[in-house]
């Protein structure tokens, strides 16, 4: 086990920079996700600290030591890739010892590592096959298997779950989950699904764009998104987004488009007349019967989840969404009032995309 | 219940098959044919689909009274060197240009591609004036070295194209089980792509044993014949023995076909890879 | 402080030999293929670009010396190498275009799946696999009227007055070597066209179907437009191999009878095998490397125009 430090970490081919400087410590025995979307450099991020990508330049240690030079094999990691990348010409108790007899680890060793790891991953009864005769739920085991048999410094995990079919990559997601409070090891987890990032991590890294947006509990960022970003990429149904303008009058409001003026807890902290973003996730929407007090809404479009009602309304010229546990709530055509409940309010400034207070 | 349209169809479709079938075979039959067919009823039974007799004379004639055997040995020797050192050379050129990026690369498979665009028979001159005072003429090596050379930039591509298939995961995750470069090729690449060795060994000894041009203005005698040589001498010294040169025929045929048959399943790959020599 | 510190670690600090291998790496693994191509095939084309100007008969040793451009006014006066330019236009267009439409044939009745499929499929690729040399011995054969059955044939059916061998008659003879070539090579564009027709999307031709389409509307507005890419590369390149390909000729001819079926690429041959002057067998190369070259860029000018007028 391991604590990793990354400095000032950049990335560039030729002159197309992937990577604008990356700061982050994992703790040991940590559990950090790497959220963000396609191309936003942390699938780039993690084949550097695995020493399959250049460092252009910065620092990276593993355990304290400098790794920047060192060659993957000695970095002392593992890695569950995406494709899982098991060996095809290879039963499964060879893939899983191959790390072990690489590193001319003593035969009883090897053969109470790999038992070990298989009763771990219920792998025993199929150590005998090869992976083209497992199922994609089983080849994913394998891999974790691979990965655990050598107890190494650090996990690596790159979107593991990505080719598994919604029910197994839940199931599975318990799996990595129970695995890691097992063994307690540092891990690095790559992700596109925020729902992952937010289940899994102890910390999770949101990065957009080369850089890093944001990193926090997953229920601080939920909460208190740092930026435009963070709030849009985090959570589904999506969260809702306003654009309008500070009034510093009343105690503080913000204007929308139609004159709709929402009022807030209290003055922000920015001036009178900035041009801002006000957030509002849809469970967080209140929708009421019409005449009660709030913003006159009319119902376009109702999905029932079966877990509660996504409705889409339209209202000052913009779609708001709201969730709500409850069936039944309106129909389509309906006109009922939406309210935010001010201590559920994000505010964002539309220059900058940070978070106002 | 099928329509009687599509039944119709259907039997078309199977006729137009068993057309091309006849016609690629028809040759191939007919050489068979007439290599089994004894002198004395080659001409009397001329166009009669079997003959009425059959022997294996003609075969037992080559192999006993004439140079075929020599020509075969030395056939085989230079078909399956070019064969082993293309497929050696060409799997460490393809894995180059498979997994690397590095500077002069564009102009490296620029140059082996200019290779498979000019017309060979330009080299014939040049290339016998600079083998023949190595005393690389009429030897089995300057035509095995030239073979080789021939060879090198398709099977290299053909080459690249097999290791292209096999996911880079794999070697990374070798690497990060801690295997160096050099071991990840070896204990994981290497076994995944024997059946693209073997296909490419195919292709090479296929292309080696059916040279001819070269092989006619490097060797002048008997003892380094190859196969085409040894059967196009002998077919202008006794153009009356149809059988004998048709039993010779057949000879040349068997490795060819056997090498087609192992290398069958990866012709497609092949001859796209090679698309620009065919 | 922390530029200077990150500036630092920026720089690579293995030792020096082992970058230098690690860079070198990929360089090594394509010298031995790239000396050999280099040694074996581009210094010869050097030397017979060379020998284009030079007196250069292998069994005079007093040859050798330059003589500028006698050779192209020795081939712009030589009556076989225009009759040998027109057979080579003959030879390449007719080879190609028979190799190509059979080819397309075979590929399109080998795509739908039936039983037996890699039976037919492996034998009809089987000529292939024959050696050239062989295809045209074997041709040659079926053409004499001696052992072979196609006089008869030909005769029987009425087509010929009599059983005579087509290879030994002026205005027939090119027929031999191109019936053979087009034998041999129509598995080769049925291989690629067959591979470019299974890569071309099912629900293409379902969605197409419901639309309401006809099987040939099908084929025009789906397989053919797919297929485009594929033939139009085939065609060019097979043209220029097919055009430099003298083996068949050389065997069932030798471009006899006088010089009817003699191909730019076999005079070449002749020129250097037979006669050993090498010198104007070289000017000859160079004339068809030219003409070649100018085939290719008129093929890649062509295809530019046409894309940009889509």
């Amino acid at each position: 086990m391991a604590s990793i430090d990354i400095t000032d970490v950049r990335k560039a081919y030729g002159s197309t920079k992937i990577l604008h400087g990356v700061d982050l410590t994992i703790k040991d025995g940590e559990f950090v996700v790497l959220v963000g979307p396609s191309g936003c450099g942390k699938s780039t991020l993690l084949r550097m600290i695995a020493g399959l990508e250049d460092i252009s330049s910065g620092e990276i240690r593993i355990g304290g030591r400098i790794v920047n030079d060192l060659d993957p094999k000695d970095r002392d990691i593992a890695m569950v890739f995406q494709s899982y990348a098991l060996y095809p010409h290879m039963t499964v108790a060879d893939n899983m010892s191959y790390s072990l007899r690489l590193r001319k680890t003593a035969k009883e060793k090897i053969a109470s590592a790999i038992s070990g790891a298989a009763a771990k991953l219920s792998l025993t009864p199929l150590m005998e096959r090869r992976p083209k005769a497992l199922s994609g739920g089983q080849r994913q085991r394998v891999a974790m298997g691979r990965a655990i048999v050598r107890s190494p410094k650090a996990f690596l995990f790159d979107e593991p779950l990505s080719n598994l079919d919604a029910r197994l990559r839940e199931h599975m997601r318990g799996e990595i989950k129970k695995l890691h409070q097992d063994l307690g090891a540092t891990s690095i987890y790559v992700t596109h699904d925020q729902i992952e990032a937010m289940t899994l991590a102890d910390r999770i890294v949101a990065m957009n764009a080369g850089l890093v947006q944001q990193v926090g509990s997953p229920l601080d960022l939920y909460d208190r998104p740092a930026n435009l970003f963070v709030a849009g990429f985090m959570g589904s149904p999506a969260m809702n987004m306003f654009e309008g303008t500070y009034r510093a009058a009343n105690g503080g409001t913000v204007e929308l488009a139609q004159g709709v003026v929402v009022p807030l807890a209290g003055p922000a902290p920015t001036a009178d007349g900035t041009k801002l973003t006000l957030g509002i996730r849809p469970e967080h929407v209140l929708v009421g019967k019409t005449g009660l007090e709030g913003i006159q809404a009319l119902i376009d479009l109702v999905e029932p989840t079966g877990f509660g009602t996504i409705l889409h309304a339209s209202a000052f010229g913009a779609d708001v969404k709201a969730f709500s546990l409850e069936r039944g709530v309106a129909v389509r055509g309906d006109t009922v009032s939406v309210s935010f409940p001010v201590e559920r309010i994000h505010l964002f400034d539309t220059a900058t995309g940070s978070r106002i207070g | 219940m099928i329509r009687p349209k599509r039944l119709g169809m259907t039997i078309a479709h199977r006729a137009a098959i068993l057309v091309y079938v006849a016609f690629a075979l028809f040759p191939l039959y007919w050489l068979v044919k007439v290599s089994v067919t004894p002198n004395d009823l080659l001409y009397s039974e001329g166009v009669k689909m079997w003959p009425s007799r059959a022997t294996l004379d003609h075969f037992a004639f080559v192999l006993e009274h004439s140079d075929f055997p020599l020509f075969f040995r030395n056939s085989m020797i230079v078909s399956v060197s070019t064969a082993f050192i293309v497929t050696i050379l060409s799997s460490i050129g393809g894995y180059a240009l498979s997994r690397f990026t590095f500077r002069g690369k564009f102009w490296i498979v620029g140059l082996m591609l200019l290779t498979q665009m000019f017309p060979l028979v330009m080299l014939i001159a040049p290339i016998f004036k600079m083998l023949s005072p190595l005393g690389l003429t009429n030897s089995l090596s300057g035509l095995i070295l030239v073979y080789v050379a021939f060879n090198v930039p398709f099977a290299t591509f053909l080459m690249q194209s097999f290791f292209d298939g096999i996911p880079k995961d794999l070697e990374e995750a070798a690497m990060i089980d801690g295997a160096t470069r050099f071991m990840a090729f070896r204990q994981i690449i290497l076994p995944l792509t024997l059946p693209g060795m073997a296909a490419t060994l195919g292709f090479v000894f296929t292309a080696a044993w059916s040279e001819l041009l070269f092989a006619l203005m490097l060797i002048s005698g008997v003892d380094a014949s190859t196969f085409p040589v040894g059967l196009l001498s002998f077919v202008s010294k006794f153009s009356v023995d149809f059988g004998q040169m048709m039993a010779a025929g057949v000879l040349a045929l068997i490795p060819a076909c056997i090498f087609f048959l192992l290398i069958q399943r990866y012709l497609v790959q092949g001859l796209t890879a090679g698309a620009v020599k065919g | 402080m922390t530029e200077a510190v990150s500036a630092q670690y920026g720089r690579d600090r293995r030792p020096f030999l082992r970058r230098l291998a690690i860079a070198s790496e990929p360089y090594l693994y394509s010298a031995p293929a790239l000396i050999l191509i280099v040694t074996v095939m581009l210094v010869p084309l050097a030397i017979g670009i060379s020998y284009a100007f030079r007196d250069m008969t292998l069994l005079d040793p007093f040859s050798g010396g330059f003589i500028g451009l006698d050779h192209f006014r020795a081939i712009a006066k030589d009556k076989t190498f225009w009759l040998a330019l027109k057979n080579t236009v003959y030879w390449t267009g007719y080879s190609v275009a028979l190799q190509f439409a059979f080819g397309l044939i075979l590929a399109l009745l080998l795509d739908k799946p039936f039983y037996g499929r890699g039976l037919a499929q492996a034998l009809c690729f089987l000529p292939w696999a024959v050696p050239s040399f062989l295809s045209g011995l074997n041709w040659a054969w079926m053409f004499n009227p001696v052992v072979g059955p196609i006089p008869h044939w030909l005769y029987g059916i009425g087509l010929m007055s009599a059983p005579d061998n087509i290879l030994s008659d002026p205005d027939l003879a090119m027929w031999g070597p191109i019936i053979a070539n087009v034998w041999w090579g129509i598995p080769f564009f049925a291989i690629t066209l067959l591979a470019a027709l299974q890569s071309i999307p099912r629900d293409l031709y379902e969605a197409a179907a419901i639309d309401g389409a006809t099987p040939f509307q099908r084929f025009r507005s789906i397989t053919l437009p797919f297929l485009a890419p594929t033939i139009a590369i085939t065609v060019m390149l097979r043209t220029i191999w097919i055009a430099n390909f003298a083996d068949l000729i050389v065997v069932m001819t030798n471009g006899g009878p006088a010089d009817k079926t003699q191909i730019v690429a076999s005079y070449i041959f002749t020129q250097a095998f037979r006669r050993l002057d090498f010198g104007y067998a070289s000017a000859i190369a160079m004339v068809l490397l030219l003409l070649l070259m100018v085939y290719s860029l008129l093929i890649v000018f062509l295809r530019q125009t046409l894309l940009k007028e889509r």
